[in-house]
């Protein structure tokens, strides 16, 4: 038993408390921890990503009980990868928020630490109680991270948000409540073999459970209709909790790949890809109201936020196509729409750091510092989340268009996706000229800003880019690796024997 | 037995919706609470429900009551306890610094409290 794979959850878990009751009053300290900690669950992520790239799917059995009886951690291709990505937004991030944001508030790098925990956690378990459990764990630190700092807007969004949440885990309870009424077991390898035995009495139920069970990843996948709660959270939430925050929908698009491929999969009878029918057209109203909300937001982070959903929407039309070759792109738009959003999150709060008074409202001032700087990286993040070429939007686009070539709705697809990337276009133009280029005739400066600048902020803004940059070049790479990790997925028996022995029984 | 533990949780459920869609803090508190009592019942039938036996297999061999949900309630329930704390302690942080309880971004015109810019 590989003893790393089950690292990435305690390291975060020993860490936060130790930041939080013994370096309490040392902000370095807990700062130097926290990076050198993050620092060590990207090394330990690509440690277990080599491993899992040779296609081998390694178990954790907890406490040594066997597969459906006791909780089992499953490390595959998509798990790693996504292990490896959030470590390394959130060294970036963490490298942007020690730079002041950290010391607005009490306890940031413990909540950090714990929200690290809790992802890490969602994208390696294999039971599905245990996912409601990290579930949890994430939203109790994000919802201390989305309060960070105080005021009066962020605390009230950050009511909304926790409410919201909440309702998403009773429902959540409830939809494992039908699952297991049916099925008689919470390990998601063990549903996968259970699945096809419920007998016809009994599939309303367990439809309805897994259709709820989608809504609930669909609220944290902020999927219309139940998206409304994201742009008021990660407009009001600091910066770069924000940028962290890129991460959180993505779990909600992880637990319906993991779930809808594994356990709802060909192989499932009367209750195969019931997720798609439900999925593709939610996808597509979320595409069109995000990159409406873009062309119609009035501050940059609004706009973000916008885009965020709008990503989304792509992202999950890729996975409601539910074939090897739409998953794999979809992955691949996965950690490009990822980077760009944490790196757009990043400008954003770059200007408003830079306008006091005026903050990130798309208005005409007087030209800030640096100016050009903040600019050109806004351009750059905005030509990768529109899906520009040259960076990895346009990629990541085009692998989705051609996945969906011979699709049942593929005129829709390709006319909203199409569409929708010109109406970003409008968006982020329009934004980006009235903040940067009508702002530089303006006279007059914004005086307040200290002219030593530290480079920090502005380098992890850069390395996010940088990152949309590299996914680019090294496309192919990185496309074969997505292939075999889409394939795997597609051949959920190799999961179910790796979970619970190659008999695939019970006992 | 069923219809009773049934009408419990749908009477739960259904008043905590009412109060979580009232969109103001006290109310949906006490929707939330009630909702959680609601999923709680709800988890707690779906091992089935039986009487007088115990959480384990005998050699008797007359049936056992499955354990599995109630240690999924407990989990719920500290979870719903410790979330129920949270939410409070939010909710009046958000009514001392904005002086509404209104939930959601803009308050509406006309509430009682004013909020500030």
């Amino acid at each position: 038993m590989n003893h790393w794979i089950v690292f990435p959850i305690v390291l975060p878990a020993i860490v936060a408390p130790l930041i939080a009751m013994a370096m309490r009053h040392d902000i370095v300290l807990a700062r130097v921890f926290s990076v050198a900690a993050t620092a060590l669950l990207l090394f330990v992520g690509m440690v277990l990503m080599a491993d899992a790239s040779g296609g081998a799917i390694h178990t954790y059995t907890l406490g040594n009980w066997p597969a459906p009886f006791g909780i089992v951690l499953v490390l595959d291709r998509l798990s790693a990868l996504m292990l490896v990505l959030t470590a390394a937004l959130s060294l970036v991030v963490l490298l942007y928020a020690i730079n002041g944001w950290d010391t607005r508030g009490r306890h940031f790098h413990a909540l950090y630490q714990f929200q690290l925990m809790g992802i890490n956690g969602a994208f390696l378990t294999g039971d599905f109680f245990n996912l409601f459990v990290f579930f949890e764990v994430l939203l109790i630190a994000s919802y201390g991270l989305m309060v960070h700092g105080g005021g009066a807007e962020r605390v009230k969004a950050g009511v909304q948000y926790v409410i919201v949440n909440l309702a998403g885990s009773t429902l959540f309870l409830i939809a494992v409540g039908l699952i297991y009424s049916v099925t008689g077991t919470l390990n998601m390898a063990d549903l996968a073999t259970k699945v096809p035995l419920v007998g016809a009495a009994d599939q309303a139920l367990l439809k309805t459970g897994a259709v709820l069970l989608l809504l609930v990843f669909s609220v944290k996948a902020a999927l219309v209709p139940v998206h409304f709660w994201l742009p008021g959270t990660y407009a009001n939430a600091p910066a770069p909790v924000a940028a962290l925050f890129a991460i959180m929908t993505k779990v909600g698009a992880y637990a319906i790949i993991r779930l809808y491929t594994l356990a709802f999969g060909d192989a499932a009878g009367d209750a195969a890809w019931l997720a798609a029918p439900w999925l593709m057209p939610a996808a597509l109203v979320t595409l069109l109201l995000g990159m409406t909300g873009v062309l119609a937001a009035r501050a940059l982070g609004q706009m973000v936020s916008f885009a965020v959903i709008g990503s989304m929407g792509t992202l999950l039309i890729a996975v409601a196509l539910f074939t090897p070759q739409a998953m794999s792109a979809a992955l691949y738009y996965l950690i490009h729409s990822t980077l760009a959003a944490g790196a757009l999150f990043l400008v954003v709060d770059l200007v408003a750091d830079r306008r006091p008074g005026q903050g990130d409202a798309i208005t005409v001032a007087p030209r800030f510092a640096q100016a050009s700087l903040v600019g050109g990286l806004f351009f750059l993040g905005a030509i990768a989340m529109a899906g520009m070429p040259p960076l990895s939007g346009f990629v990541g686009k085009l692998l989705i268009l051609d996945s969906a070539r011979t699709a049942l709705n593929a005129g829709w697809i390709w006319g909203l996706i199409l569409g929708t990337s010109l109406l970003a276009i409008v968006g982020f133009a329009r934004g980006g000229s009235t903040l940067f280029w009508k702002s530089s005739a303006q006279p007059g400066s914004f005086e307040a800003f200290p002219s030593v600048r530290p480079a920090l902020p502005v380098v992890a803004a850069g390395l996010l880019l940088g990152g949309t940059v590299l996914l680019t070049v090294f496309a192919g790479p990185v496309s074969a690796y997505l292939d075999e990790t889409a394939a795997q997925l597609f051949a959920p028996m190799g999961y179910v024997d790796a979970v619970l022995g190659a008999e695939g029984g019970n006992e | 037995m069923e219809f009773l533990v049934a009408s419990a949780v749908g009477l739960l459920a259904a008043a905590g919706v009412y109060l979580l869609l009232r969109a103001r803090t006290f109310p949906v508190v006490l929707g939330l609470a009630l909702l959680s009592y609601a999923v709680n019942v709800f988890l707690f039938s779906m091992g089935r429900l039986t009487v007088n036996l115990p959480p384990v297999i005998g050699d008797a061999g007359n049936g056992y009551t499955d354990p599995l949900p109630q240690a999924l309630v407990l989990t719920a329930i500290v979870i719903s306890f410790g979330m129920t704390a949270l939410i409070v302690v939010m909710a009046l942080r958000s009514y001392l610094e904005s002086g509404t309880d209104h939930v959601g971004i803009e308050p509406v015109d006309g509430a009682e409290g004013e909020s500030q810019p």
